[in-house]
């Protein structure tokens, strides 16, 4: 895959994250091209199957182009961490840094990054959340404890997940897979989150804050830091479209 | 048996006295938080243990004594935990308590509306193979949610008595007694009643169970138990084992190696899954559920967090609960005093014999304690008491947590903080509902700015009563605008990571008188055994200094202060060596040194606003002080102390110069 494709590809992750389908216009002011090129990309894109284009409407992922997409922005987000955490890189920095870098970088690179950043969760410039892999452990525990040398042998996730910061009231969701270190894992697995387990947004706090999830017949209260910690496959299991 | 030692808690340990027919006997409460275990508690031992309808209050465990058909026996309770994993200290307490001090029995107390999480916690204790009594308490509540349950067939199922009850009534305590006592006095009758895993993690356990019994190790804890912990890599009891058998670690880590290679899940995961698949058959099994229209509780607790209501809810609630006090305070405090002064003048003696000025003191600082104490803080505790028993706190919690990370804290934080606009003294105390040390070295600092009653009559003494109303609301603002500041400059101090908040949300219940009122009387005794003596001898100190002559230098030594930066008369010096003792001698020992209650003839109105606000980011008073030291040792408190006293003369005299421009 070329690299412009990724980076397109990478764009419209962000431009259409809450659902919204992208403009031309929009991608032409992200990527800093031209809208002439802008709209022979996104063609060609949608001959490759990555994404939806219908003149004058805008753009959206496939599926397909959703995956792809949402690889290159973990591993972009994970870079910025990296420049600023280990580095010392400032904000400001880190961004164009990261777009030069991201390419290059393997997934077995990305897993031994994320590993050494103790699973961030979140890149350093703007907050966004850094998506999971695509690995299939229920935890990063037991990616941490996986020695089974190649990348090649472990499973992979074919349904995608979301974190449960993302869902709306009353949507519901099985537990696929929590991030962080072992000891917020403990408490919300002995607070019945284990993998499997289904769960039911029963309210959002505003402002950013802590969501209510209905589990197990009683109702939990997660700080958004460990939210957007906590993913499910949720029934449709791609990302919604409007 | 020895019972240890005496809890910071408001817990009595009372003398044992034997039955005649042999060994003492312990019974201890167990089980998940909010579940109903300190009103039993109390309902055993009529005893004072702090109850609130909100998660975590009783860190440490507290004790009383049961006398029920000519026995004695020790009561104690636990702290509410969900399992033995995460080391948090509540976690710790109970596991060491229930292996080293090995109580005769353990009531483990289930809340019936939410079965399956609280039956994952029985499962666990069952494990650790201790004579179990199981109190399906809260049937009420479950009924209001459509949920009936069969206790006769739990009991068929665990193998162990259970014993339906609504503590709350004191409904089927009785029966509760008996059987616990049955149970502690047959001993072991309930062993062998742990429930199997699946297949690959049994064997494995089993054969690690008989492992540890050949070796012989002595743990303390049951074998069986031990086996599963090591499966679960659980560091504190892998260190435990280390230090007698390497070879039992080696042989756990294979085994534990071999689950994971099954289920490609790490152990911990598959354990604690098939601990709450087998909860959630059994709570399947033994319950039925009706549906229900939505209660008037899920319609308050839609309100209660919606994104406009909920926050209003929370403005009432605490506007609400501090004009009550205020209201009620000054009404009753006016009434009190006028009592006393019927006995004795009870403004600060400046001349005489010092024996009498030490007496003056001495009664100055008891009466002090009575009029602040019966009129502002226990109506304050009774209705916090109340509220807290509702559930509308957990709430708050919910809806403030993003603010409170800005300071580092979590939503639960909250609750301590409201509790510091009684007293500071107990609110940092309940610090401890905070998961790690940093963040109850956080929550306590933020709580000694918070204005506790001795600071509102401070406040109402001087801004209400000569100013205006307006600016005694004003200071109560900026007070938290100062809070959240300096709670973002302390998190700077205080680097590390911060918790995200976990928390049950309960369902909302009416309080119950008895409840309310026991929960008053415990903090109120707290206070009284923690506060009064440090009053009592303080203002006889004080006086005592005045008697010498010491306060006129004093005066001149801070002058560059109070009269300089702060732009205060220059009488107002030894105000604040007093307000050090008690922060309401800053407007007590006005009357005397003014030989007037209209202190506008002697303060300007910017004076006044000045002194309050400066009062009321003050040092924290001594009781506050050695509660600090008590909790976090003496360089934290002196630390928190100092940045209390370095803003409130810093902000001080920059507010005293704003004023002048107000005015």
């Amino acid at each position: 895959m070329s690299k412009s494709t990724e980076e397109y590809l990478e764009a419209l992750y962000t431009l259409t994250k809450d659902g919204e389908i992208a403009s031309t216009t929009a991608i032409s002011k992200r990527l800093k091209v031209t809208p002439a090129s802008v709209t022979e990309m996104v063609g060609k894109l949608s001959g490759e199957g990555y994404v939806n284009y219908q003149p004058y409407q805008g753009v959206t992922l496939t599926p397909k182009g959703f995956k792809m997409a949402e690889k290159m922005a973990r591993k972009h987000r994970l870079l910025e961490r990296f420049l600023h955490d280990m580095l010392g890189i400032g904000k400001g920095m880190v961004h164009d840094e990261a777009c030069a870098m991201e390419h290059a970088l393997s997934d077995e690179t990305a897993r031994a990054l994320c590993q050494t950043l103790k699973y961030p969760d979140k890149c350093p410039d703007d907050g966004n959340p850094i998506p999971p892999c695509d690995l299939k452990f229920s935890s990063c525990e037991e990616c941490r404890k996986w020695r089974g040398g190649s990348l090649e042998k472990v499973d992979r996730r074919k349904a995608s997940i979301v974190s449960i910061s993302t869902l709306k009231e009353r949507e519901e969701g099985k537990i696929a897979f929590i991030r962080g270190d072992n000891k917020v894992l403990r408490r919300l697995l002995d607070m019945g989150l284990t993998p499997g387990t289904k769960i039911r947004i029963s309210r959002i706090a505003p402002l950013k804050g802590p969501v209510e999830i209905a589990v197990r017949g009683s109702k939990l209260a997660l700080g958004e830091g460990i939210a957007c910690n906590v993913f499910v496959e949720t029934a449709v299991n791609q990302p919604r479209e409007k | 048996m020895a019972i240890a030692g005496s809890c910071h808690n408001t817990t009595t340990t009372k003398k044992e006295k034997r039955p005649s027919d042999g060994e003492h006997i312990t019974i201890a409460l167990a089980g998940n938080a909010n579940v109903g275990k300190s009103v039993i508690f109390n309902h055993l031992t009529g005893s004072h243990q702090t109850i609130g309808n909100w998660p975590g209050k009783t860190v440490e465990r507290a004790e009383g004594t049961l006398h029920f058909d000519g026995y004695d026996a020790s009561i104690v309770d636990l702290p509410g935990i969900y399992s033995f994993s995460t080391f948090s200290l509540e976690e710790l307490v109970t596991r060491e308590y229930i292996a080293r001090e090995k109580p005769n029995a353990i009531i483990n107390v289930i809340g019936a509306s939410v079965l399956e999480r609280n039956l994952y916690f029985t499962l666990q204790l069952l494990d650790m193979d201790i004579p179990l009594v199981i109190c399906l308490n809260q049937i009420d509540i479950a009924k209001s949610k459509g949920i009936t349950i069969d206790a006769k067939k739990l009991e068929t199922i665990l193998g162990v008595p259970v014993i339906p009850t609504v503590a709350s009534r004191g409904k089927g305590i009785h029966e509760l007694i008996q059987r616990a006592l049955d149970v502690a006095q047959d001993g072991h009758e309930t062993s062998g009643n742990a429930v199997k895993f699946g297949d690959v993690v049994e064997t494995r356990i089993e054969k690690l169970t008989r492992a540890i019994e050949s070796e012989q190790l002595n743990l303390g804890y049951a074998s069986r138990w031990v086996a599963i912990k090591l499966l679960e890599d659980d560091s504190e009891i892998k260190k435990l084992v280390r230090l007698k058998s390497e070879s039992i670690i080696r042989t756990s880590e294979i085994m534990a190696k071999e689950v994971e290679d099954v289920y490609k899940e790490s152990c911990f995961s598959v354990i604690a899954s098939e601990r709450y698949s087998k909860a959630s058959r059994i709570a399947t099994d033994i319950q039925r559920q009706e549906m229900v229209k939505a209660t008037f509780s899920d319609k308050l607790d839609w309100f209660t967090t919606h994104k406009v209501f909920g926050y209003i809810t929370a403005f009432v609630v605490i506007a609400g609960l501090l004009l009550w006090t205020f209201t009620v305070g000054n009404y009753l405090s006016g009434w009190l005093s006028h009592l006393f002064s019927f006995f004795e003048s009870t403004n600060p003696n400046l001349t005489g014999s010092i024996g009498a000025i030490l007496w003056n003191g001495a009664f100055g600082g008891i009466v002090a304690g009575v009029t602040l104490v019966i009129p502002f803080v226990v109506p304050f505790y009774f209705v916090l008491a109340a509220i807290e028993d509702s559930g509308v706190l957990t709430r708050v919690a919910f809806m403030f947590d993003n603010f409170m990370h800005r300071m580092g804290l979590h939503g639960k934080a909250i609750i301590p903080m409201i509790l510091g606009y009684g007293c500071n003294v107990p609110a940092i105390y309940s610090c401890r509902v905070m998961g790690t040390r940093r963040e109850k070295l956080l929550a306590a600092f933020a709580i000694t700015f918070i204005p506790c009653t001795a600071r509102t009559i401070i406040i109402l003494g001087l801004v209400a009563a000569f100013v205006s109303i307006k600016w005694a609301l004003a200071l109560y603002a900026i007070d938290l605008v100062i809070i959240f500041a300096l709670g973002r400059i302390a998190l700077r101090v205080v680097p590390g990571k911060s918790t995200g908040l976990i928390m049950e949300m309960h369902q909302f219940r009416v309080p119950s008188l008895s409840v309310v009122a026991k929960q008053t009387w415990a903090r109120t005794r707290l206070l009284i055994f923690m506060v009064f003596p440090i009053y009592v001898i303080g203002s006889a100190v004080v006086q005592g200094m005045y008697a010498l002559g010491w306060l006129g230098p004093i005066n001149h030594a801070l002058s560059p202060v109070t009269v300089n930066w702060l732009g205060l008369p220059l009488f107002t010096g030894i105000l604040l060596v007093f307000g050090l003792i008690r922060k309401e001698l800053i407007v007590l020992t006005l009357v005397p040194l003014l030989g007037t209650q209209n202190f506008s003839l002697f303060l300007t109105q910017p004076q006044l606003i000045a002194l309050a606000f400066v009062a009321m980011l003050y040092i924290p008073c001594v009781a506050t002080i050695s509660a600090l030291v008590k909790e976090f040792g003496w360089k934290p408190a002196t630390a928190i102390s100092m940045a209390n006293l370095v803003s409130a003369i810093l902000l001080g005299g920059i507010a005293a110069r704003l004023l002048t421009l107000a005015f």
